[in-house]
C-alpha cells in the first residue's frame, strides 16, 4: 500500500525544484524525516539545486537532558524497576547508562509500550515501578491515558515529555541560523494537527509542510516549501494529509489536556524552553516519580556533558555529524559518547548507519 | 520514537486490536486515542498505540497530489 518510492517520479520532482532556481536552507524536526533524507540521499541529490536540508532537536532521546537520564539511574540504584524505550536506557552519562547499571544490579525492563510498564507494576506489586517516559506529543497521549486508566499504586511516571512547536520558537527566536522553511513532523501532527504551526507563522513569516516519512514525500514537501520561497508566501501546507488531519487527534489532545500542564523546560541545546514541558497536573501528583521520590532525587550527582560532543549544535542546525571531530573515530553506535549517537533517531547515528564511509 | 508504522487493523476487542504489519509480525495494540476503528482500517502505530487511522482513499489522494505537483506546469510561476 505504501508503494512511494518510484524513481523516475523522484526525477521528475527533483527537475521542477531545479526549475524554481533558489537558494534555500529547510529544518526538518524529527528523526524519522533525517533517516529518510539520509539513507536516500536526498540532501546530496538536492545540494546542486541550491537547496540545503538540515537536521534540528527532532529526536527526543536525544533532546531529553542528562538530568533527566541520571534521575532515573539514582531510582534504579535505589531499588526501583526502571522501564523504559530501548533507546533511552543506551544513553551515556559519564560512561555509564541504565543498561550498564544492570551490572550493578539494578533492574532495567526495555518496553514497547507503556502498557508493558503497567503489566510490570501489576506482577511486582512489592516494587516501585518507574515509567521513564520520553518522546514528543506523539507520545504523550499514551503516557496521559495510562494515568488515567487507574494503573497499580505502586505505578509512577518519570516524565520528560515536550513539545515540538515551542522548540521551534525557540529555535526561531535564536535566529542563529537562517531557517527559510520547515518540514514539520508528521507523526507529531497526526495528534496536534495545523493549528500550532499556524501560529508559529503568524510570529514567525516563514514555509512550514506536513511532512509524511517515504522519499517521495519529503521531495514533494521540499517542492512546496520551495515553492512557497519562491512565491513569497509563508504558509502551512500538509503534504501527508493521509494520516494528518487539520484538527489532530481530538481524543489524544483531551488525554493530554486532562493530565498535564504546560510547564517551561530545558532542552538539550536549547535550554530553557518556555511551555515546552508538559508536567503531571496537581490531581495526578501521586503518579510523579519526581515528587514522590523527591528525597532519593537529592542524591543526584554533579555531572558534566561528554567532552568534544556536538549534540548540542547538531540539535540546533549550527553542526553536522561529520564536524564533529569524534565521529566514527571515537563516537560510533556500539561505543556511543554523545545521545545523537544512540538514538536511532539521532543525527549522528543516522549519519554513521547509512554512509560512515 | 516518533516512528510510527503502518499495518492492518484485523481484529478488534475493545480497546485492544491485532495489526497486521505486512511483514509476517502482528501484534497487539491499544486503540484507546482512536475515536472509532474496524477491522480492515489502516492504522499508525506509535509506541503500542494506534494513532490515527489512515483510510485507503486517503491514500490515493497522496498519489493524485504528486501527480498534480509534477505534470501542473504553473505550479513553478
Ligand atoms: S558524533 Fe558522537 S560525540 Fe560527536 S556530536 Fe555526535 S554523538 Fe556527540
Amino acid at each position: 500500500m505504501f508503494r512511494f518510492r518510484d524513481k523516475s517520479t523522484a526525477n521528475k520532482i527533483l527537475e521542477k525544484i531545479k526549475d524554481l532556481n533558489i537558494k534555500a536552507k529547510f529544518m526538518n524536526v524529527c528523526g524519522t524525516h533525517q533517516d529518510t533524507i539520509v539513507r536516500y540521499s536526498l540532501d546530496t541529490l538536492l545540494e546542486p539545486y541550491g537547496i540545503e536540508l538540515v537536521a534540528g532537536p527532532g529526536c527526543p532521546i536525544c533532546v531529553t537532558t542528562s538530568r533527566e537520564y541520571m534521575e532515573a539511574m539514582v531510582l534504579a540504584a535505589r531499588g526501583k524497576i526502571i522501564t523504559t524505550y530501548g533507546d533511552a536506557a543506551r544513553v551515556r552519562i559519564r560512561g555509564r547508562s541504565l543498561l550498564t547499571l544492570r551490572g550493578d544490579g539494578a533492574d532495567i525492563r526495555i518496553v514497547y509500550s507503556i502498557d508493558d510498564a503497567v503489566e510490570i507494576a501489576k506482577m511486582n506489586p512489592n516494587r516501585d515501578v518507574v515509567f521513564l517516559a520520553v518522546g514528543f506529543e506523539t507520545t504523550a497521549p499514551s503516557t496521559a491515558y495510562t494515568i488515567l486508566s487507574d494503573p497499580p499504586r505502586n505505578f509512577y511516571i518519570l516524565n520528560c515529555h515536550r513539545r515540538i512547536p515551542p522548540a521551534i520558537e525557540a529555535l526561531l527566536s535564536l535566529g542563529e541560523v537562517k531557517i527559510d522553511g520547515f518540514i514539520d513532523p508528521g507523526h507529531v501532527s497526526t495528534i496536534i494537527g495545523l493549528e500550532p504551526y499556524e501560529r508559529i507563522v503568524s510570529r514567525f513569516p516563514i514555509p512550514h509542510v506536513i511532512s509524511g516519512f517515504e522519499p517521495l514525500d519529503v521531495l514533494v514537501s521540499v517542492y512546496m516549501l520551495a515553492r512557497q520561497v519562491k512565491r513569497g508566501e509563508a504558509k502551512v501546507e500538509n503534504e501527508y494529509s493521509r494520516a494528518v488531519r487539520r484538527e489532530g487527534n481530538p481524543r489524544a489532545l483531551k488525554l493530554i489536556e486532562e493530565v498535564f500542564e504546560y510547564t517551561d523546560l530545558e532542552w538539550r541545546g536549547l535550554s530553557r524552553v518556555e511551555n515546552s514541558g508538559m508536567r503531571l497536573k496537581r490531581k495526578y501528583e501521586d503518579r510523579d516519580a519526581r515528587l514522590v521520590f523527591q528525597d532519593e532525587l537529592k542524591l543526584l550527582e554533579e555531572y558534566s556533558e561528554p567532552k568534544g560532543c556536538r549534540c548540542s549544535e547538531v540539535l540546533r542546525g549550527l553542526a553536522k555529524p561529520r564536524e564533529c571531530p569524534l565521529f566514527s573515530i571515537t563516537c560510533t553506535p556500539l561505543n556511543p559518547i554523545g545521545p545523537c549517537m544512540v538514538s536511532v533517531e539521532g543525527a549522528c547515528y543516522i549519519e554513521y548507519k547509512h554512509r560512515r564511509v | 520514537m516518533c516512528l510510527a508504522v503502518p499495518g492492518l487493523l484485523i481484529e478488534v476487542n475493545g480497546i485492544i486490536g491485532k495489526v497486521d504489519f505486512g511483514d509476517g509480525t502482528i501484534r497487539k495494540v491499544n486503540l484507546a486515542l482512536l475515536e472509532k476503528a474496524k477491522p480492515g482500517d489502516y492504522v499508525l502505530v506509535h509506541a503500542g498505540y494506534a494513532i490515527q487511522v489512515v483510510p485507503e482513499e486517503y491514500v490515493r489522494e497522496t498519489i493524485e497530489l504528486w501527480r498534480k505537483v509534477i505534470s501542473l506546469e504553473d505550479f513553478a510561476k
